[in-house]
C-alpha cells in the first residue's frame, strides 16, 4: 500500500439538511417563482441535488418593491448601530453554520472542502463582521459627513465563489444602509438559499435582502429594473459590458467586477520553494475558477527550466477527486459550459504550437474534470495568453529584465491582479508601481482580506469592493454636499485650461 | 544547478563538496555559495506546513502511519540522572513498547549519552542492530552536547568513546557559535572530523546525524544554510534540535530541511536523513510529519535509514491510538507501559 494513496476522508453530508425544491426569496418567505425552474446539479456526480425556482420579470418586480418597501419603512429608518447588530448576527448564525455552508458550497460548485471550510466560509463571516463594525461608522467611509444610502442594489454574482460572493456583496450593502436584491449565478444558487434561512433566523427585517434565483433573463430585468439604484455585477467581461450599455443613460451608480489575466512574476531571486507553492495557489485554486488567478507566469529567462521542472514535481502531488474529500487538492470544473471552453482554449493553445502538459492522473468518470495543466514555450500572441481561460491552465513566459516583466505584465486587456516574487524589497516595490493591476500581492497570491480593496483597471472592471472604498461605492454624499461638489470652485474654473497640443 | 547529476554521483562526499562549492571549504567559498541557496519567505513556508497539517489521514492510512511512526522514532533519555536502570528499562520499553500487543512494531534506535551506550548495548542484547536493518540500534549524542561549547580534541574523544563502546549512530551538535559569527569553515571541518572519527577499525563507521539546533539559529535562511553546510560535510542524517532548548522541531523546519534533502538528491542522486527532536508529543502531530516527508521528498524516506523522530512521550501517544484502533476504544495512560 502507498501512504500517498490517503484512504479516503469524506467529509459527512448528515449536517444538510436540503429541501427537493427551493423558491425565491422575497419579502422574508419563501415563494414560488414564475418561471419554469431548474435543476441544481453536482458537478462531480452530475447527480441533482434540489430543484430551483426560475424569477421571470414579475418576480424581479416584486423583489424590487418589497426591497424598496424595506428600505422606504424600516432599514434607512435604523440606526447604524442597529443595522451593526443585524450583520454581526448574520456574521455569528454564518459561523455556526459553518460545515453545513461548507458541504453545501462543495456540493454544488464542485470546489474542494478543504477550500470552501478553510477559505471560502471563514472569509464569508469574516466579511460580515467587518463590515458590521463599519454600520455605525460610516461619516469615516470617505464621502465626508453624514452619507446616506444609495436605496435599492441590484446584485448579481458568479458561481466560482457562490457565498463569498454574496458576502461582498450584500455586506457592504446593508452595513451602508442599501436594501437589496441578488441574483445568484444559475449553476450555483444553493448557498444563496441557505443564506436566505439565515437571515430568517437573524429575524432580519423582511424586504431587505431578497433573492432571486433563474437565468440570465433574470438577471437581465434585474439588472434593467427601473426602480433600482445600484447595480454590482462580477462576472466576465463580456456580461458586465452589456450590463454597462443597457444602464447607460439611467443613474444608476454601477461597480464592474470582471475579468482577469493575471501575471505572476518570479524573479531569479525570488524565494523557490514558496514562489512554487505560490504558483500552484495563483492558477490551481479553485479549479482555476478564480478571476484574479495567476494565470500568466512570468519567468526569468535564467531559471526557467528549473522552476519548471520544480512545478512539474509539485503538480505531480495534486489530488484531483471528489470534492468532498477532505484530501482533495483540485475538484470538479463547475458547468459542462465551462469545461467546453477551457477544452477549446487549451486545444487552440496546442494547435498555435505551445507545449502542453499535464501530471498522470485519473479523471472520475463522472462529472465535469480537467488536469491541472501547464503551457510553455508561449509567446504574447498566443490566445491562452490572452484570453482568460478561467480553469487550472498555466501559460508560461519568459522575460529578462524587471522593464521587460512589467511591460509583458501590463500587455493585456485587463488589470484585475498581479503577483511579484523576488527576495529584494526595492524591486517589489519598484515594480509594483509600474504594474497597472488593482491587487497586487508580493511573495503570496490569491490572498483576501475584508479590509483590503479589491478590484481591477481597464477591462477588469470599475469600482472597488472591499475596504472603506468598498463602503463608499454604497454611499452617496449628503445632499447638500453633492450639489456644492457640481459647481467646481470658482478659483479653478478661472484658469484657462489649455488646449492638448496634439 | 549546472553540475550533472551523473557526475556528482561518482564523486566522494569530500570532492563533491568541494565541486560545488568552487574551491576549497574557505569561509570565503562557503559563504559565497550558501548565500547563493534562494532565500526563504517566512510566511509561505509556515502556510504551506499549515497546509500539509491538513491532510486528514484515516482508517487504513492512519492504521499504516502509526506503525510506521513507532518503527521511526529513536526512543530518547537524555537526563543528569541517567543511570544503568533507567536505560536498561528504556531498551525494554523499545523492544517491546506494547506489552499487550506483541504484533507492536520496535523502534528504530534508542538514544542516549555516550557513557550509557555499554549499558544500553548489553540490554539490547542480541536484538542489537549491529549496522544491519534488523534490531534496535543505539544512538549516541556527543561533541559536547547539548551546547558543543569544548575542544575539539574533547569533541572527538567524546565521539570515539561512543563509538569504541558500540554506538550505531552518533548525534553531534554543530558549533552554532561558529556558525551565527560566520566561521562556516569552523563547522565544517568539525563535521569532516568528526565523520572521520565515526570509522571503526572493521572498516564500517558509525551513521553520523548533525544537530543543527534550529531553535538558536532563529531564521529559516539560517536553517536551510546549515542544513546545506552539513550536508556537503558529509552529514548522513540533518537533525532539527537537541531537545535542550526552547523552541525545538516544528513542522515549518522540517519542511524547509527536507526541502534541502530533496533539492540535495535531485542534485546529486544522494540520499540524506532528516530527524526532527524534541516536541513532538502526539500520533496526530507526528502523522503530519510523514504527510510532510511523503509529499517533499516522496514516500521512500518513510524508512528508518532516512527518517526518524526524536522523541520520548510520543511513543506512548501513539500507542494509544494504536491500543484505540484495535479495539475501538479509548485506554489511558495506565494502559500503556512507563519507560
Amino acid at each position: 500500500m502507498s501512504f500517498l494513496d490517503y484512504a479516503p476522508a469524506p467529509e459527512s453530508q448528515a449536517v444538510l439538511n436540503l429541501r427537493a425544491d427551493y423558491g425565491l426569496f422575497i419579502d422574508g418567505e419563501f415563494v414560488a417563482g414564475r418561471g419554469e425552474p431548474f435543476q441544481s446539479i453536482n458537478p462531480a456526480t452530475e447527480k441533482q441535488i434540489a430543484m430551483i425556482a426560475h424569477a421571470n420579470a414579475a418576480d424581479v418586480d416584486m423583489a424590487v418593491a418589497a426591497a424598496r418597501r424595506a428600505y422606504d419603512k424600516t432599514w434607512s429608518k435604523l440606526s447604524g448601530s442597529d443595522r451593526g447588530k443585524y450583520l454581526f448576527r448574520i456574521a455569528r448564525l454564518v459561523q455556526e453554520r459553518a460545515r453545513e455552508l461548507a458541504v453545501a458550497e462543495t456540493l454544488d460548485n464542485g470546489k474542494p472542502i478543504k477550500e470552501s471550510r478553510d477559505v471560502d466560509v471563514p472569509l464569508v463571516a469574516a466579511w460580515f463582521f467587518y463590515y458590521a463594525g463599519w454600520a455605525d461608522k460610516l461619516d469615516h467611509a470617505g464621502v465626508g459627513p453624514t452619507p446616506s444610502a444609495r436605496g435599492v442594489a441590484a446584485q448579481v454574482i458568479p458561481w466560482n465563489f457562490p457565498l463569498l460572493m454574496l458576502a461582498w456583496k450584500i455586506a457592504p450593502a446593508l452595513a451602508a444602509g442599501n436594501t437589496v436584491v441578488l441574483k445568484p449565478a444559475e449553476t450555483t444558487s444553493l448557498t444563496a438559499l441557505l443564506f436566505a434561512e439565515i437571515l430568517q433566523q437573524a429575524d432580519l427585517p423582511a424586504g431587505v435582502v431578497n433573492i432571486v434565483t433563474g437565468g440570465r433573463d433574470t438577471g437581465q430585468a434585474l439588472v434593467g429594473h427601473p426602480g433600482v439604484n445600484l447595480v454590482a455585477f462580477t462576472g466576465s467581461t463580456g456580461a458586465g459590458r452589456a450590463i454597462a450599455r443597457s444602464i447607460a443613460g439611467t443613474d444608476k451608480k454601477v461597480i464592474l467586477e470582471l475579468g482577469g489575466k493575471a501575471a505572476n512574476i518570479v524573479f531569479d531571486d525570488a524565494p523557490i520553494d514558496q514562489a512554487i507553492e505560490g504558483i500552484v495557489n495563483g492558477i490551481f485554486f479553485n479549479q482555476g475558477h478564480v478571476c484574479c488567478a495567476g494565470s500568466r507566469l512570468l519567468v526569468q529567462e535564467s531559471i526557467h527550466d528549473d522552476v519548471i521542472e520544480r512545478l512539474k514535481a509539485r503538480l505531480s502531488t495534486l489530488r484531483l477527486g471528489d470534492p468532498l474529500d477532505k484530501n482533495t487538492d483540485i475538484g470538479a470544473i463547475n458547468s459542462a459550459e465551462q469545461l467546453a471552453r477551457i477544452r477549446e482554449l487549451t486545444d487552440i493553445g496546442e494547435q498555435e504550437g505551445a507545449e502542453r502538459w499535464s501530471p498522470d492522473c485519473v479523471l472520475p468518470e463522472t462529472g465535469f474534470w480537467f488536469k491541472p495543466t501547464i503551457f510553455t514555450n508561449v509567446s504574447t500572441s498566443h490566445r491562452i495568453a490572452r484570453d482568460e481561460v478561467f480553469g487550472p491552465v498555466l501559460s508560461v513566459l519568459t522575460f529578462r529584465t524587471p522593464a521587460e516583466a512589467v511591460a509583458k505584465a501590463n500587455n493585456t486587456p485587463y488589470g484585475l491582479s498581479a503577483g511579484i516574487w523576488t527576495e529584494k524589497g526595492s524591486r517589489m516595490l519598484a515594480v509594483a508601481d509600474k504594474l497597472r493591476a488593482g491587487v497586487i500581492w508580493a511573495n503570496t497570491f490569491n490572498r483576501f482580506d475584508p479590509a483590503s480593496p479589491f478590484g481591477g483597471y481597464k477591462e477588469s472592471g470599475y469600482g472597488r469592493e472591499g475596504g472603506r472604498h468598498g463602503l463608499a461605492a454604497y454611499l452617496k454624499p449628503a445632499a447638500g454636499r453633492s450639489a456644492a461638489r457640481a459647481v467646481p470652485p470658482a478659483e479653478k474654473t478661472a484658469v484657462p485650461r489649455k488646449k492638448a497640443a496634439k | 544547478m549546472t553540475t550533472s547529476h551523473s557526475v556528482m554521483a561518482q564523486l566522494n562526499t569530500g570532492e563533491r563538496a568541494l565541486a560545488l562549492i568552487g574551491g576549497e571549504a574557505t569561509d570565503a567559498n562557503l559563504r559565497r555559495y550558501l548565500h547563493g541557496i534562494p532565500g526563504i519567505d517566512a510566511v509561505g513556508l509556515e502556510q504551506r506546513a499549515a497546509d500539509l497539517g491538513t491532510r486528514s489521514i484515516k482508517t487504513s492510512s492512519k492504521k499504516w502511519a502509526i506503525d510506521k511512526i513507532i518503527s521511526l522514532i529513536d526512543l530518547t533519555t537524555l537526563e543528569g540522572a541517567d543511570t544503568p536502570g533507567k536505560v536498561k528499562s528504556l531498551v525494554g520499553k523499545a523492544l517491546t513498547p506494547d506489552a499487550g500487543d506483541l504484533s507492536c512494531p520496535r523502534v528504530a534506535a534508542v538514544c542516549v549519552y555516550g557513557d550509557m551506550v555499554k549499558h544500553a548495548v548489553a540490554a539490547l542484547g542480541s536484538a542489537h542492530s549491529r549496522g544491519t536493518d534488523a534490531g534496535v540500534r543505539v544512538a549516541a549524542v556527543a561533541t559536547a552536547f547539548p551546547s558543543g561549547r569544548a575542544s575539539l580534541a574533547v569533541k572527538l574523544a567524546d565521539v570515539r568513546d561512543a563509538v569504541d563502546a558500540g554506538a550505531d549512530e552518533i548525534d553531534m551538535v554543530i558549533d552554532r557559535g561558529a556558525f551565527l559569527s560566520g566561521r562556516f569553515a569552523q563547522v565544517y571541518d568539525e563535521i569532516v572530523a568528526v565523520k572521520q572519527n565515526c570509522r571503526r577499525p572493521d572498516g564500517s563507521a558509525a551513521h553520523l546525524k548533525v544537530i543543527l539546533e534550529t531553535g538558536e539559529l532563529n531564521t529559516y535562511d539560517n536553517v536551510r544554510r546549515a542544513s546545506w553546510l552539513a550536508i556537503l560535510a558529509g552529514a548522513d542524517f540533518i537533525k532539527t534540535s537537541t531537545g535542550k532548548v526552547p523552541v525545538a522541531a516544528t513542522l515549518p523546519v522540517t519542511l524547509s530541511m527536507l526541502e534541502v534533502v530533496r533539492d540535495w538528491h535531485r542534485l546529486t542522486g544522494a540520499k540524506v536523513g532528516v530527524k526532527p527532536a524534541g516536541g513532538i508529543r502526539t500520533s496526530k502531530d507526528a502523522t503530519k510529519y510523514l504527510v510532510t516527508v511523503a509529499e517533499t521528498v516522496g514516500e521512500e524516506w518513510l524508512s528508518p535509514g532516512l527518517f526518524r523522530f526524536g522523541a520520548s512521550s510520543l511513543l506512548n501517544d501513539v500507542l494509544m491510538q494504536r491500543q484505540k484502533m484495535t479495539s475501538g476504544h479509548y485506554s489511558g495512560p495506565d494502559y500503556v507501559t512507563m519507560d
